[in-house]
Parts: C-alpha cells; sequence; structure tokens
C-alpha cells in the first residue's frame, strides 16, 4: 500500500502519524486522570465525569464571552483563565455532589453507578435548560487555531501541542500532590485502610471530599481543553465516557501509572489502526484487544499489591 | 343543525347500534357534514383540529429537532392566524421522543390512538422514523417527516418533506466536477445507514464519469478523533472531501482539520459536506467551516420574498439569534402542504388526503415552489452554498428545474 508514495511523503506521514498518536494519548489522560483519582482511588464509579467535563467546557463558553465583551484587548489569553475558572467551578460542584450524595454511598460502591448515572441525567437537562439543546460554539484565539508547518506535508497542529504541555504539567501536579505531599498520603492511607486512617486522626471525611473534588476539577480543565477539539452540548460528556473508563480500568484502577500507560497502549493501538483500517473497524480491533487482555488479566496491566 | 345537537349515547339509547349505524348510513343532514370531513373518528370538533409534533426535546438529538419544532408550531400559529384549516383552528399535542427509538413508536401510537390526532409531524433521525413506521401503517396515520435522508423508503404513511439522496448528492457531485475541475474524491462519514447510502450513491455517480474515489471511511456517531483520517487525506491528495460527518464528531471534524493546516478558503482539497446546515455551525464556529460548500435545498440566506418573510417571522417569534438550517424550512412546510391536502381533499380522512397528494404544490415555501411528487417526496431544487465566517451560506448554485425525487435509484432496488 505505500508503493504509490515518495520517501519523503512517507517520512512525514510517519512523523504526523507518530504526533497524532502523541496527542491522543494526552488526551486520553488528561481525559482519564480525574476519573482514575475519583474510581481509583475512591472506589465511586463516576457515571457523571462527562458532565463535569462539559461543565468545564461551558465556563469556557462563558468565560470567552465575558472576554469579548468587557476585555477584548485580553482575548489572547483567555483560554488560561477558563481553564483555571473551569477547575474551580468543578471542583465546587464535585464538593457538593460529594456532600450531598457521595459520601452516603462509600460502602455501597455499586450503587454509585446508579446514583451519579442519575446525576449526569440532571446535569445534562440542567444545560439543556440553561444554555438550551443547540451546541455552542466556543470560540478560540486565532493563534490557538494554527499549526506550524515544519514542511510541505508536516503540520503540527497548535492545539494539539497546547493539550500535551497540559496534560504533563497536570500529570505533574497531580504525581506531586499524590506521592509527594502530606495530603497525598493521607489520601493513600484512607485507600488502603480507612479505619486504620481514622485512628491515627486522619478526617476521612474531608479527605474524601477533597480527592472528589480534585478528580471532578481535573475533568473541569480536560474539558475545558477539549473545546479545542470537540463539540459542548449537554450531551457532549457522553462521548468521552465510554473511553475514560476503558482506559481506567484497563489501566488497572488503583494505579494512576497504570493509567498513563493504558492510555498510552490504546492510543498507540487506534491511531495506528486507524492509518490502515477505517475508523470504525480500528475501534472494534482496540475494544477487541482490551476485552481479550482484560480475561487475562482482570485486574489491568498494573495492580497495586495491597491486603485486603 | 338540531339534530346534530343530540349526543351520541343519548342516539345510542334510543336506536341501538344497528339504527344508529342505518340512521348514519341514510346520511341524515347535520351529522354526516362532519361525516364528510372526518369520518374515522379524528379529534376533530366543529372548529377545532388536533394534530400531533412528535420530535426529541431531551436527549443527544435534542441539538438537532429543537428547530423542527420551533418551525412546526410557528407555521401552526400562522394557519390559526389566518382561520386555520377547514375553518378548524389546529390545537398540537407535542409528544418526546427523547432521542429513543422505541420511546418514538410508544408516543406515537399515543397520538394515534388516545389522542386520535389528524396528522403527525415529526422524527428526524432514520432510526426514529422507522421505529415509527409500523405504527402508523397499523392505524392509517400521516407523518409528514422533515429530514434529509437516505431514500430507499416510500410509506403510504409517510410525506418525505426533506430531501432524498439523490436530490442532495448527484447535482452537487456534477457541480464540483463542471465548475470545480475536480477528479478524485474522498468520502468521508459517520457509521450509519445514510452516510453510508449516501457514498454508495455518490461513489456510483463518480465512477460513471470515469473519476476516482481515492478512500471512503467511516467512523463511529460520536467519534472525536480525526487525526487520522486527516493525515490519509493529506497523503492522498483528493481534489474534494466529501463528508457526511454528523453530530458532536462534526465540530471535532472541522476544528481538526483547521488546526492541521488545511485551510478549507483555499479550496485545496475542497470540501463538500451534505450534513452541516446553519444550525451545525453554530457548533462548529464559522471561523473553523469556512470555505466549505454544502449542498442542501434550502439555505437561510435564500433571497426570495417567502423567504425574507419566513425568516422574519421566525426571527419574530424564536429570538433574533436564532440560524434556520435546511430540515427546519423543511419542517416548516409540514403543516402547510397539509393544510392544502386537507382543503383540496376537503376532509381530515388520511385516505381521502392520500388520493389528492400527488400534484399538491406550495407557492409560498420559504425554498420557493414545491410539489408532491407521486411517491410522496418533493419536487425541489437541490442548492450549493459556501460557508462564511458569519455562520451563514451564500448560494453559489442552484439547479435550473425542480430535481425529480428518486428513491429507489438504479441500482438499489
Amino acid at each position: 500500500m505505500f508503493a504509490d508514495y515518495s520517501m519523503p511523503e512517507l517520512m512525514s506521514i510517519f512523523a504526523m502519524q507518530g504526533f497524532a498518536g502523541l496527542s491522543l494519548f494526552s488526551i486520553f489522560v488528561l481525559m482519564a486522570l480525574g476519573l482514575a483519582i475519583i474510581f481509583g482511588q475512591m472506589g465511586v464509579i463516576n457515571m457523571a465525569h462527562g458532565e463535569f467535563m462539559i461543565l468545564g467546557a461551558y465556563t469556557t463558553y462563558l468565560t470567552a464571552g465575558l472576554f469579548e465583551t468587557v476585555m477584548p484587548g485580553l482575548y489572547g489569553i483567555y483560554f488560561f483563565v477558563a481553564m483555571f475558572l473551569a477547575f474551580i467551578a468543578s471542583a465546587l460542584l464535585g464538593m457538593l455532589v460529594e456532600w450531598l450524595m457521595i459520601r452516603h454511598l462509600y460502602h455501597r460502591p455499586l450503587d454509585t453507578l446508579l446514583a451519579t448515572w442519575g446525576l449526569s441525567l440532571i446535569l445534562q437537562q440542567a444545560y439543556r435548560s440553561i444554555f438550551g439543546a443547540r451546541e455552542v460554539g466556543v470560540s478560540l484565539p486565532d493563534w490557538m487555531m494554527g499549526s506550524i508547518a515544519v514542511t510541505d506535508l508536516v503540520e503540527i497542529p497548535i492545539n494539539g501541542l497546547i493539550v500535551m504541555m497540559l496534560t504533563l504539567v497536570i500529570a505533574t501536579l497531580v504525581y506531586l500532590l499524590m506521592f509527594r505531599s502530606g495530603w497525598g498520603r493521607q489520601v493513600r492511607a484512607v485507600v488502603q485502610n480507612r479505619p486504620m486512617a481514622e485512628a491515627v486522626g486522619i478526617d476521612t471525611g474531608k479527605v474524601d471530599r477533597i480527592t472528589f473534588a480534585l478528580g471532578c476539577g481535573i475533568a473541569g480543565v480536560a474539558g475545558a481543553a477539549f473545546t479545542m477539539i470537540g463539540s459542548t452540548g449537554p450531551t457532549s460528556g457522553q462521548l468521552y465516557i465510554v473511553d475514560t473508563f476503558l482506559v481506567v480500568v484497563f489501566g488497572g484502577a488503583q494505579s494512576l501509572l497504570g493509567t498513563i500507560a493504558s492510555a498510552f497502549t490504546i492510543s498507540q493501538a487506534q491511531s495506528t489502526m486507524e492509518f490502515f483500517l477505517s475508523g470504525s473497524m480500528a475501534k472494534v480491533l482496540t475494544l477487541l484487544v482490551v476485552v481479550g487482555i482484560l480475561m487475562l488479566r482482570p485486574q489491568g496491566l498494573f495492580a497495586l499489591k495491597v491486603r485486603r | 343543525m338540531t339534530r346534530a345537537k343530540v349526543t351520541a349515547p343519548g342516539l345510542k339509547r334510543r336506536l341501538g347500534w344497528a339504527g344508529l349505524l342505518a340512521w348514519a348510513a341514510l346520511g341524515l343532514p347535520g351529522i354526516s357534514v362532519a361525516d364528510d370531513v372526518n369520518s374515522t373518528g379524528l379529534a376533530v370538533t366543529e372548529d377545532t383540529v388536533k394534530v400531533g409534533i412528535l420530535h426529541s426535546i431531551t436527549g443527544t438529538m435534542a441539538i438537532s429537532e429543537t428547530g423542527s419544532v420551533q418551525a412546526e408550531k410557528l407555521a401552526i400559529e400562522q394557519i390559526n392566524a389566518q382561520g386555520g384549516v377547514l375553518g378548524r383552528k389546529i390545537e398540537y399535542i407535542q409528544e418526546d421522543g427523547a432521542s429513543d427509538w422505541p420511546t418514538f413508536a410508544e408516543k406515537a401510537r399515543k397520538l394515534l390512538v388516545n389522542d386520535k390526532v389528524a396528522t403527525v409531524f415529526g422524527c428526524w433521525t432514520s432510526a426514529s422514523r422507522k421505529a415509527v413506521l409500523p405504527v402508523f401503517e397499523q392505524y392509517n396515520g400521516m407523518l409528514y417527516y422533515p429530514t434529509f435522508y437516505e431514500g430507499l423508503e416510500q410509506s403510504p404513511n409517510v410525506i418525505y418533506t426533506g430531501q432524498e439522496a439523490t436530490q442532495q448528492i448527484l447535482a452537487s457531485i456534477d457541480w464540483v466536477v463542471k465548475e470545480k475541475g475536480a477528479k478524485t474524491f474522498y468520502l468521508l462519514g459517520s457509521d450509519y445507514i445514510w452516510p453510508r447510502t449516501s457514498n454508495k450513491i455518490a461513489r456510483k455517480h463518480i465512477e460513471k464519469k470515469g473519476l476516482k474515489v481515492v478512500g471512503e471511511e467511516y467512523y463511529p456517531l460520536g467519534h472525536t478523533q480525526f487525526n487520522s483520517v486527516i493525515n490519509k487525506i493529506k497523503l492522498r491528495k483528493p481534489d474534494v472531501i466529501f463528508a457526511s460527518v454528523v453530530g458532536g464528531s462534526n465540530v471535532a471534524f472541522y476544528k481538526q482539520l483547521k488546526a492541521a493546516g488545511i485551510d478549507l478558503t483555499k479550496e485545496k482539497p475542497l470540501l463538500l459536506t451534505i450534513s452541516v446546515t446553519e444550525d451545525e455551525i453554530l457548533g462548529i464556529g464559522g471561523e473553523n467551516v469556512e470555505g466549505a460548500y454544502a449542498s442542501m435545498k434550502y439555505f437561510q440566506s435564500l433571497d426570495n420574498p417567502n423567504n425574507e418573510a419566513f425568516v422574519k417571522a421566525f426571527k419574530e417569534r424564536w429570538g433574533d439569534d436564532i440560524v434556520i438550517g435546511d430540515v427546519t424550512q423543511a419542517a416548516y412546510l409540514g403543516p402547510w402542504l397539509w393544510k392544502a391536502a386537507v382543503e383540496k381533499a376537503g376532509s381530515f380522512d388520511v385516505d381521502k388526503i392520500r388520493e389528492v397528494f400527488p400534484g399538491i404544490e406550495l407557492k409560498t415555501a420559504p425554498e420557493g415552489y414545491v410539489r408532491i411528487h407521486e411517491n410522496h417526496h418533493l419536487w425541489s431544487k437541490a442548492r450549493i452554498g459556501q460557508a462564511q465566517k458569519d455562520g451563514q451560506y451564500k448560494v453559489v448554485y442552484e439547479t435550473e428545474d425542480l430535481m425529480e425525487p428518486d428513491p429507489f435509484p438504479e441500482g438499489y432496488k
């Protein structure tokens, strides 16, 4: 199938496919990090994860409108403000939801599935009532939508670069927070043994609330970032939820490192196959491979060795 | 008229069922007038007639179907303001299909059986139409269906007010070949029946001209990552990308196309879509789709007095910043076509209306003149518009004559 193309053409296509795979990888990581914290660390099956993302997207939409009317001069950098606001909005909503609903369900993990699914329906309808059923267009500053032309064929999308940088920053922050801070130690202690953690004086209720809020906040940032590549509508969150769970479960629910490894595996497999096969077939094969591996390794790629 | 006021139960008690039938069969004055207008027990009174509106106002399809609901309500209000249909005001009963096909079927049954509506305006996706079809055929209802669709269907119980696939595709491919000198095509769509059938028709037409399809591909509904296919497009360098991507995927596709450095205004490659109306551009953003060509039968920017009045009324009713896409206009035709047919038949009876359908015409349609074909689709013009930064289309081409609807093209029978 390569016979028709010249060598430089092939090289540039491989370069661009490599970049496409990497940018898909960073998108997966960004989608899945929030859920990995909530599902992996807390054991809450958060079906409303996509809706928290879309809250971030709507926050971006509102911020864009605000900057356009109030301070058009700063429009070029509104996006970074929007991401921060998206984090705050989603985290606050997450905190509220945890306090109202989730904290009553910690010992009934399967019920969190139903409860958060209900929550996702409620949020979808709320978005529909507030923003209307139609999708909204989030306009972006021009410099973010362009691409850097390396050669005639190789063009690197700027928004892909931004997503990659963002993923790197957030993943690093989460790593520092979870593994290099006192608070992270508390979280891990609560995950491993709740009664013992309580016994040594950790306020587990507070830790739970902040952990959940953090996961939701990261979802919000992801949502804000995805306005660059996807749609913003009341039900757009549903587009991401399946892939997100796939990445987290495949990686081994309790391991953040596993989440990253699984995002890498799935994204590379999918983007390579998409190039050689059609889009639908690539998806089918990816899912088949994931199902196959999960049958052999039900705990996912990486599993923490914990005493149960 | 005094005898008509005797209530039916009262009559029944006095005459019994057989007597009542005989009395009705004799065609006594008073009740016989109502009989002609409505002999099948529809919800029609001396001064009102009930109709149904059946769209998704919740769920994933609400994005698309909202416009259709607004158009149908506007048409009904306008008809009422002009005195209604056969002197009767239209009252609508709205049901929510909730983007769920079994729900559509259930609500259709409710409208036809419980509410006894005279007709239904509704459905959007082919899947929802296929779900309600058996219900409409079983209870002999009549559905006015607004969406452009893949064809390969012709039910005695449906009027298709949108374009079927050949009307949308053939003229537009002829146009890019003739006007833009296109030789190679890349077909790209979401993975379900409408894009697949459309691309099949397109491929056949392209290959018949001796031109080449260099790629044909489908992505799952809701797919948001198009980088790989964009790379493939860059590698194969087609003259035309023929796109039928739908829903949320649309936004992702056009944003990523732009981010990958493909500037549609340069027309290298040229993009021809059959799935992006003004409604979709709202979500995609005009700056991301600027320069693309769309093949539709209606654009909001159409320059004719009918359309001016329509756009003005629509904005007055639903707000200034609203946009009107192809399907919204087709939905607006439904109530007007029904009114014309009812008045020609002099009756609300579905069977009588069906007999008068062929040739029913609408001179006041926003898209211009339309006429119902014997195959229940509309004769209408095909048009091509180029997307502008402000989210509107500039019409660059329209067929001279009305195109004949051909829901069963050669090779698909």
